[in-house]
């Protein structure tokens, strides 16, 4: 069976020529969930957006395939790609806020790309829409439907854009730090619910964030991200019980704990990041050389 | 949930007033041959310089005076009204319909088409305006149409400038990355999803224009280059009134105060309906 997503070698530059994504690889198997986890500007986000292909103009792939279920992104033809991905992939975004419309009500953006993009009848997307919305508990579809963005909460309008990306049935949905811009009550539920859905429509998720414990919840398997280079890549529960690069040991000896509260918070050790540093520059060095 | 539906603010005090000078002077621009208590363009050398109803030397039926041939002051301004309202709405509509196309494709689209807009832009604004509408209007001929190309001609730019700017906020947002991953077409998400976000600023500008091709009507009219023919304007009786200041200041004074008051009222009345068109700040 062939992988949902595989990157293979994925390497994307700035205009000057610094490398942001460094010979990425990395698969999400169909109905599993791959965390793909890092600090904040380590290139996890990018990843992302190369996939959906919506990478800013700046940043250009120079190296490296992306197969969507089987197709390779980079032979298509850019209209072919959009449709593929607009049929194939959905997003899960971070701040669901900007993520929505502001001038139009919840109801006409939900089923205006079933209608406009995939060609459903109007009635057909309004019950699929309301059947999404009894998934992740939206008990008064009615209002939600007519409300604007800005009238409903952070968890709700997280609701809808859950909601809004299983509807068409994707194989691929990319969550981009779902739950970074909720506070932490809601943080839960929403992942509770994206862990579910996840489960009753078999659908591959590229799980984008920053907390281990997020990781250790929701996901099959975790590619840890430094600088734009998987350090390391491993099943969910082995890489917990046994982190094999330095990196991730101190990731992990990082997160604060619950247990000691009042323990002050450890940077991720400077012998540690000298190591990273030397490794990726070691790596850039062999690539420059066939490269140019 | 309920107190984030936020009881809609009730029509402002602002909007009724400016609302309210400007249905008045439209009205009456409109009926002017009924509402008009004289003929605007009748002389009648015996009643030069009436002051206003209120002064000794009055005549009834000239409330506002006349001016230093005898013409009723306030059926002049009436009438001037007419071509004060034909122009805003007609220059207005054609800046906006220019400045908002080449803003929002500048905004949304970048790369060259922006940055040879956003030149063509620059090079505009250099040129005064004032001299540049007298400039057209020597060029084109008098006469109502040019008065009008020459105000589009001229303000496009403003237009162009906000809404560019506003698109570019608007094309940022994730709601426009994430209608590119369903499949939307560019031209689409411009249309469909950026634009009705503009669309409260083109409101507002479209309002402000309005205000601004009167002032531009008045300065054209008050140079001699705007209507060449014997129809009041109100940057004609201005440039009369000044003229007799020093006998009848009613005749610079009343229309001033006409001018000044509906540009006013067109750009509050803008500003309104800006946050009336905004679900947000609705």
């Amino acid at each position: 069976m062939s992988a949902c997503l595989d990157i293979r070698d994925l390497s994307a530059v700035l205009p000057n020529g610094q490398r942001v994504l460094r010979s990425v690889s990395l698969s999400v198997q169909p109905g599993e969930v791959r965390a793909l986890v890092g600090e904040s500007g380590a290139g996890k986000t990018m990843i992302g957006k190369a996939v959906l292909g919506v990478l800013p103009s700046s940043v250009r792939i120079v190296e490296g395939d992306m197969l969507l279920e089987g197709e390779d992104l980079g032979r298509l033809e850019p209209k072919a790609r959009r449709t593929l991905i607009g049929a194939r992939t959905a997003l899960i975004p971070q701040d669901p806020l900007t993520a929505l419309n502001p001038s139009r009500r919840i109801g006409s953006q939900m089923t205006d790309r079933l209608v406009r993009i995939l060609g459903w009848s109007g009635e057909r997307a309004d019950t699929r829409i309301r059947q999404l919305l009894d998934e992740v508990q939206i008990r008064d579809p009615d209002r939600v439907l007519k409300s604007y963005p800005h009238e409903l909460s952070g968890g709700m309008r997280q609701r809808v854009l859950i909601a809004a990306a299983f509807a068409a049935e994707p194989r691929l949905i990319v969550a981009d730090e779902p739950t970074t811009a909720l506070d932490v009550t809601v943080q839960k539920q929403i992942l509770r619910l994206i862990a579910q859905l996840q489960r009753d429509h078999g659908t591959a998720i590229l799980f984008v964030t920053h907390d281990l414990g997020v990781v250790a919840k929701i996901s099959q398997k975790v590619s840890v991200l430094y600088a734009g280079k998987v350090v390391e890549e491993a099943e969910t529960a082995a890489l917990f019980a046994a982190p094999q690069h330095p990196y991730t040991r101190a990731l992990m000896a990082a997160t604060p704990r619950y247990t000691d509260p009042f323990a002050s918070l450890k940077p991720v050790d400077e012998a540690v990041l000298a190591g990273l540093a030397a490794e990726i520059a070691a790596a850039d060095q062999a690539w420059r050389r066939p490269h140019g | 949930m309920d107190e984030r539906r936020a009881p809609r603010r009730g029509v402002s005090p602002r909007l009724w007033l400016a609302g309210g000078w400007l249905l008045l002077a439209l009205l009456a621009a409109i009926f002017a041959p009924l509402v008009a208590p004289q003929d605007p363009l009748a002389q009648d050398l015996m009643l030069e310089r009436l002051p206003p109803f209120w002064l000794d030397g009055a005549e009834p039926g000239y409330w506002l005076g006349t001016d230093s041939l005898g013409r009723d002051l306030l059926s002049r301004l009436i009438f001037g009204g007419r071509i004060a309202f034909i122009v805003a709405f007609a220059a207005a509509i054609a800046t906006c319909l220019v400045g908002s196309t080449l803003g929002l494709i500048s905004g949304y689209f970048g790369g060259w088409a922006d940055r040879i807009i956003s030149r063509i832009v620059d090079v505009w604004m250099a040129f005064p305006p004032v001299l540049f509408a007298i400039l057209l209007v020597a060029v084109l001929g008098t006469g109502l149409s040019s008065v009008i190309i020459a105000i589009a001609v001229i303000d496009w730019t403003r237009f162009c400038r906000v809404i560019r700017a506003e698109t570019m906020g608007q094309s940022r947002m994730d709601y426009v990355e994430n209608a590119r991953i369903a499949g939307y077409g560019r031209i689409g998400i411009m249309l469909r999803e950026v634009l009705p976000n503009v669309v409260p600023s083109i409101v507002a500008l479209l309002s402000l224009e309005m205000g601004i091709a009167v002032i531009v009507e008045a300065i054209l009219s008050f140079v001699n280059l705007s209507i060449s023919t014997d129809d009041p304007t109100w940057g004609g009786i201005i440039a009369e009134g000044r003229i007799s200041i020093h006998q009848a200041w009613w005749v610079l004074v009343f229309p001033l105060i006409t001018l000044i008051l509906t540009v006013l009222s067109f750009s509050q009345f803008g500003e309104a309906l800006k946050t009336r068109f905004d679900p947000v700040l609705r």
